[in-house]
C-alpha cells in the first residue's frame, strides 16, 4: 500500500495533467478519482431532484386547484392530459410514486451518500483515494445505469410504475390491476436492482476505506462525526439493500414466472387467478427491513454534515462527541428492529404490533439526545451564518418538527387513525426529506470550495436558504391539520367525501408554497452553475475549519496531497480553546505545538509525540541509506 | 400573442434580476465584504431567526386555534374516546418539547451571534447533562409507550361473541358488505366461486351463508360491538372510517378484521354538528390503483331497536337470486330454502 501511495504521490502532482496520460474520459468520465465520482453523484442528484421537485409541483397543481384545466401542461404530458383538460388519475399515481422513488432513492441515497461519502470520506481520513477506486467507478456507472432505466420508464406508453413508491403487490404484480403495473413496473425493478448494485459497491467501499486508509494518527475517536456518520449509514445499506433485492426478485418471479410468493386468493378483471398461498404482508415485511433503515440510511449522512458545520460556524467543539456517535450507533442498532411500525394496520399480529411499538418509540431516544447536543453547541458559541449554518440550523428544526410527530405513529394505538393520512405524509417530509435535504444544501455551501475551488455566492445562499425554510414549512406544517382531520394520502381527488370536503383553502396554500418553493431552488442552480465556473476563487481554508480536507491544496489533484499525507495529532472540534491563539487548532497541529492551550491528559500526548517522531527519524535515516 | 408576452416578462425579470446580481457582487468586491469572516448579513439572519420565530408560533397558534373544528373530527366510537385522548396527551407533551427547542435554537442562534471581540466557550461535554436528557425523554417515553399498549391491546383483543357480523370486502373500486343474516354469522367463500353476480364467492356448502344477506349502506347498530370481517378480492385495500377512528388492511387471501363499538347514531351525530346531511363515511386508504380515491361507504348507526327493525327486513341474498339454489348440496337444500327464506 505505500509504495503504491508513493507511486500516486509521484505522479499526482506534476503540474500539467498529460504527463500521466489522462484523457477526457478518464478524467471526467470514467474517473477513478474519488472526488470527481462524488461530482458525478452530486450532478446527477441535482439533476433528479429538478425532476423529482417538478413532479410534485405538477401533482400539488392536481390537489391544489383541482376544477381547473391543466391544458397548458399537454406539451410537456400529452395524453396524460385527458380531452376535459384534467390530468389522469394513472397519471396522478405515477407522479407521487416516481416523486417517492426518485426522491428516496436517486437524490436522497445516491445524491447524498454517494456525494459526500465518497468526497469526505479520503479527504477527512487522510487517504489518496478510495479502498478500489474502480469498484466506486462502477457504483457510480451503476447508478447511472439505474437511473437512464428509472428515466425512461417515465416516457413508455402505459406510464411509469404507479402504485405507491412502496411497490406493495398485488397492485405493483397485476399489469391488469392498473397501466404502470406493466412494463413501467418492470423497469422499476430493473433500476432497482442496478441501484442495490451501485450502493452496495458504494457501501462496501466507504467501510473498507475507512477502516483501512486512516492516516497515521486517525483513531477512530479522532474521525469527525461526518465519517461517523457515512461509516454507519454504510453498514446499514450493506445490511439491509440485499433484502430490498430479494423482495425485488420474489416480485419479479410473481410477475414473470407464475410463481405465488406474494399472490393469493385473487379474483381480477372477471378471472380467477391460480395463485394461492402466497402473503402480500411478507412484501411489507421485505420491503421496510430495507424501507425503514433506507429512512436512516439518508438521514445520517444529513446529521453527520450538521454536526460539522454547526461545530465549526459555532466556533465551539461538538457537545457530546461521544453521545454522539452512542446515538448513531443506537439509532444504526435499532433502526432494523422497528420495520413493523410501517404496518401497524396491515393485518399484522397485534402482538408483534406491541413489539415493535416498543421498539419504535426506543429509538427517539437517541435523536432527542442528538438535538440536545446540537442546541447545547450552539449555546455561548459565536455563530457565524454561513449559507451551510443556515441550512444546518433549519435542519434542526425541521428534525424536531418532524421527529415529535413521529412519537403519534410509533404509538400503534394512535396510528389507526393517522396511517396513511396527510399526517404521515407531513411527518416524513419534514424529518426524512427536509431534513436530508438540508444536510444535502448544508453540505455543498459548505465544501463547494472544495470541490470546484471556488465559493458559492453568500446572498443567494442565505436568499435560497429563507425562501426553502420557509416554504417547506408553508408546505408541511398545514399537512398536519389536514392528517389530524383523516385525509388520506395518494388521493387524485377530495370531493368525494364529505368528510374531505374542507381545507380546499389550506390545499391551495400548499400548493403555491409548494411552487414557489420549488422556483425558489432555481437561484441554487443558478449560483451552483455559476460559481462553478464564475466564482470567487476560494481561499484554502475557507471556514476556519480544523478537518484534513482543508490541508489539501485548492484543487486537490488525484491522491489529494502533494507529498505526505498528513498526520494527525487530535480531534476535529478544538474550536475556541482556552490558551489558542486562533479560535481553531486543526489535526494536524501536534500537541507539543500548542501547549498553552493543552488540557491536561493532553500535555501526556505531548511526550508519546516525541517519542512516535524520533522513531521515525531513526526510520528515516536507515531507509535512506 | 399572450404566450409570448408572458416569455417575454419571463425574460425580462430573469435579465433585470442578473443585472442585480451582477451589480451586488461587483459591490461587495469594493468594498471588500465578502473578505471578512462576518459581514453585517450576520446580524441580518440572526434577526430572521427570531423574526421567523415569532411569526411561526403566531401562525401556528391562530391556526390551530381558529381552524379547531376544521381538523378535529368528532369521535363516535368507544375505543376513539381511548385514541383520542392518547393522541391529545402526546399533542401537549410534544408541543411542550416542541415550543422550548426552538425557542432554544432561535434564540441562541440570535444571542450568540459572531461578535468579533468574544469568544465561543469550550464546552465539550457534560456528564450530568447528557444523562439527564437521556432519561428524561425515556422515562416520558415509557409512559407514553405503556398507555398506547394498553389502549392497543383492548382495541385489538378477541371481538366479544355477541358482535355483529358483518364481512367487508374491497376490490377496484368500491367496498360490499355481506351481513351474518339471522345466525350472525357471515358463511364461507370460496375466491374461484366469484361471479357476476356472486360477488363474495359464497360457498352455499357451508350452511351459515343460507341467510347472509347483502346491503348497498354499513348498517350498524349503536352501542353493540361489530365486527367487520375484512377481506379484498383483487388487491390491497383498506378499510377507514374517519369518525370511527377506524383503519385495518384489506389483504387478499389473508382475511383480517376490526371491531368495535359505535357510541353514536347517524341522527345524534346530525344534531351534535347541526349538519342535517351529515353522513359517516368509509373510505380507502391504501394504494389501489386508478380509482381509489372514490371506494366511499356510506355508514348508518342505527338505535338498537330500529337496527333490529331493519335486519328483520332484509332478504336473504339465496332468496333474491334463486338460481344459485343450484350450488347448494342436496342433504342441504331443504334447509337453504328455509333459513334462505325462499318463498316457493
Amino acid at each position: 500500500m505505500a509504495t503504491a501511495a508513493a507511486h500516486i504521490d509521484a505522479h499526482a502532482h506534476d503540474d500539467h495533467d498529460h504527463e500521466h496520460h489522462e484523457t477526457f474520459i478518464t478524467k471526467y468520465i470514467f474517473s477513478i478519482d474519488h472526488k470527481t465520482i462524488a461530482k458525478q453523484f452530486l450532478i446527477t442528484g441535482i439533476l433528479w431532484a429538478v425532476i423529482g421537485a417538478a413532479m410534485s409541483a405538477i401533482f400539488r397543481l392536481q390537489l391544489g386547484f383541482p376544477t381547473s384545466s391543466m391544458e397548458w401542461l399537454r406539451p410537456l404530458l400529452g395524453r396524460w392530459i385527458g380531452a376535459d383538460g384534467a390530468l389522469d388519475p394513472n397519471f396522478y399515481l405515477a407522479l407521487v410514486t416516481m416523486h417517492g422513488t426518485i426522491m428516496v432513492f436517486f437524490v436522497l441515497t445516491a445524491g447524498l451518500s454517494g456525494t459526500f461519502s465518497n468526497f469526505l470520506i479520503p479527504l477527512q481520513i487522510g487517504a489518496r483515494d478510495m479502498a478500489s477506486g474502480f469498484m466506486n467507478m462502477l457504483s457510480y456507472w451503476f447508478f447511472f445505469l439505474s437511473s437512464v432505466i428509472m428515466f425512461t420508464s417515465l416516457f413508455i406508453e402505459t406510464g411509469p410504475a404507479s402504485g405507491g413508491w412502496v411497490v406493495y403487490p398485488p397492485l405493483s404484480a397485476l399489469p391488469q390491476a392498473m397501466p404502470g403495473s406493466g412494463l413501467g413496473m418492470t423497469l422499476w425493478l430493473v433500476a432497482m436492482v442496478f441501484f442495490i448494485v451501485s450502493s452496495l459497491l458504494g457501501g462496501i467501499n466507504y467501510i473498507t476505506t475507512i477502516i483501512n486508509l486512516r492516516t497515521k494518527g486517525m483513531t477512530f475517536s479522532r474521525l469527525p462525526l461526518t465519517i461517523w456518520a457515512f461509516f454507519l449509514t454504510a453498514v446499514i445499506g450493506v445490511l439491509s439493500f440485499p433484502v430490498l433485492f430479494a423482495a425485488a426478485l420474489l416480485l419479479v418471479f410473481d410477475r414473470s414466472f407464475g410463481t405465488s410468493f406474494y399472490l393469493s386468493e385473487i379474483y381480477i378483471g372477471g378471472e380467477a387467478l391460480p395463485n394461492v398461498g402466497g402473503s402480500p404482508i411478507l412484501y411489507q415485511h421485505l420491503f421496510w427491513f430495507l424501507g425503514h433503515p433506507e429512512v436512516y440510511i439518508v438521514l445520517l449522512p444529513a446529521l453527520g454534515i450538521t454536526s460539522e458545520i454547526i461545530a465549526t460556524n459555532s466556533r465551539k467543539p461538538i457537545f457530546g462527541y461521544k453521545a454522539m456517535i452512542i446515538s448513531m450507533l443506537g439509532i444504526t442498532v435499532l433502526s432494523f428492529v422497528v420495520w413493523a411500525h410501517h404496518m401497524f394496520v396491515s393485518g399484522l399480529s397485534p402482538f408483534l404490533g406491541s413489539i415493535f411499538m416498543f421498539l419504535t418509540l426506543i429509538i427517539a431516544i437517541p435523536s432527542a439526545v442528538k438535538v440536545f447536543n446540537y442546541l447545547t453547541t450552539l449555546w455561548k458559541g459565536n455563530i457565524i451564518f454561513t449559507p451551510a449554518m443556515l441550512f444546518s440550523i433549519g435542519l434542526v428544526s425541521v428534525f424536531i418538527s418532524g421527529g415529535i410527530t413521529g412519537i403519534f405513529l410509533g404509538n400503534s394505538a394512535i396510528d389507526i387513525q393517522l396511517h396513511d393520512t396527510y399526517f404521515v405524509v407531513a411527518h416524513f417530509h419534514l424529518v426524512m426529506g427536509a431534513a436530508s435535504s438540508f444536510g444535502l444544501l448544508a453540505g455543498v455551501y459548505h465544501w463547494f470550495p472544495k470541490m470546484f475551488g471556488r465559493m458559492l455566492d453568500r446572498k443567494l445562499g442565505y436568499i435560497h436558504f429563507w425562501l426553502t425554510f420557509v416554504g417547506l414549512y408553508a408546505v408541511f406544517f398545514p399537512m398536519h391539520y389536514i392528517g389530524i382531520a383523516g385525509f388520506p394520502r395518494r388521493y387524485y381527488s377530495f370531493t368525494g367525501f364529505d368528510a374531505f370536503s374542507g381545507f380546499t383553502d389550506l390545499n391551495m396554500f400548499i400548493s403555491i408554497a409548494a411552487i414557489l418553493t420549488f422556483f425558489g431552488q432555481f437561484i441554487f442552480l443558478f449560483n451552483f452553475f455559476y460559481s462553478i465556473f464564475r466564482g470567487r476563487k476560494a481561499t484554502a481554508n475557507p471556514w476556519n475549519s480544523n478537518t484534513l480536507e482543508w490541508t489539501t491544496p485548492i484543487n486537490p489533484g488525484h491522491g489529494n496531497w502533494p507529498g505526505e499525507i498528513p498526520t494527525v495529532y487530535r480531534w476535529p472540534y478544538d474550536y475556541s480553546k482556552p490558551g489558542a491563539e486562533e479560535d481553531f487548532i486543526p489535526q494536524t497541529v501536534p500537541f507539543s505545538e500548542t501547549l498553552d492551550s493543552n488540557l491536561p491528559h493532553e500535555n501526556d500526548l505531548v511526550k508519546i509525540e516525541k517519542q512516535e517522531r524520533a522513531r521515525e527519524v531513526v526510520v528515516d535515516e536507515t531507509t535512506s541509506h | 400573442m399572450f404566450g409570448f408576452y408572458i416569455v417575454l416578462a419571463i425574460f425580462l425579470i430573469l435579465a433585470i434580476l442578473l443585472l442585480i446580481f451582477r451589480v451586488s457582487r461587483l459591490v461587495n468586491v469594493v468594498k471588500g465584504s465578502e473578505e471578512k469572516v462576518s459581514s453585517g448579513s450576520n446580524n441580518i439572519n440572526a434577526v430572521l431567526m427570531i423574526l421567523f420565530m415569532v411569526s411561526f408560533f403566531g401562525l401556528m397558534a391562530w391556526y390551530s386555534w381558529t381552524n379547531f373544528d376544521a381538523y378535529d373530527p368528532p369521535v363516535a366510537s368507544e375505543h376513539g374516546i381511548v385514541t383520542d385522548r392518547l393522541f391529545w396527551r402526546t399533542m401537549w407533551i410534544t408541543f411542550i418539547v416542541f415550543v422550548l427547542t426552538h425557542i432554544l435554537l432561535f434564540i441562541f442562534a440570535f444571542k450568540y451571534r459572531y461578535k468579533a471581540n468574544r469568544r465561543a466557550d469550550f464546552f465539550p461535554h457534560n456528564n450530568n447533562l447528557e444523562i439527564i436528557w437521556t432519561v428524561v425523554p425515556a422515562i416520558v417515553l415509557t409512559w407514553l409507550v405503556i398507555s398506547g399498549w394498553m389502549a392497543w391491546s383492548d382495541i385489538t383483543k378477541a371481538a366479544p361473541d355477541e358482535s355483529e357480523q358483518i364481512e367487508i370486502m374491497g376490490y377496484q373500486f368500491a367496498w360490499s358488505l355481506r351481513y351474518g343474516g339471522m345466525d350472525n354469522e357471515v358463511g364461507d367463500y370460496d375466491y374461484r366461486l366469484i361471479d357476476a353476480v356472486n360477488s363474495h364467492g359464497q360457498d352455499f356448502s357451508d350452511r351459515a351463508g343460507f341467510d347472509d344477506f347483502q346491503n348497498q349502506n354499513l348498517v350498524i347498530p349503536k352501542g353493540r360491538p361489530v365486527l367487520l370481517k375484512i377481506r379484498a378480492r383483487d388487491v390491497l385495500h383498506s378499510v377507514f372510517i374517519p369518525h370511527m377512528r377506524l383503519k385495518m388492511d384489506a389483504v387478499p387471501g389473508m382475511p383480517t378484521q376490526f371491531w368495535f363499538v359505535a357510541n353514536k347514531t347517524t341522527e345524534e351525530m346530525r344534531v351534535e354538528e347541526g349538519n342535517p346531511d351529515f353522513d359517516y363515511e368509509l373510505a380507502c386508504t391504501e394504494v389501489c390503483g386508478r380509482g381509489h380515491f372514490s371506494m366511499k361507504k356510506t355508514v348508518i348507526v342505527l338505535e338498537q331497536a330500529e337496527y333490529d327493525k331493519w335486519k328483520a327486513e332484509q332478504k336473504s341474498w339465496l332468496s333474491k337470486n334463486p338460481d344459485y339454489m343450484s350450488q347448494v348440496p342436496e342433504n342441504l337444500k331443504e334447509l337453504a330454502v328455509v333459513t334462505a327464506g325462499i318463498n316457493e
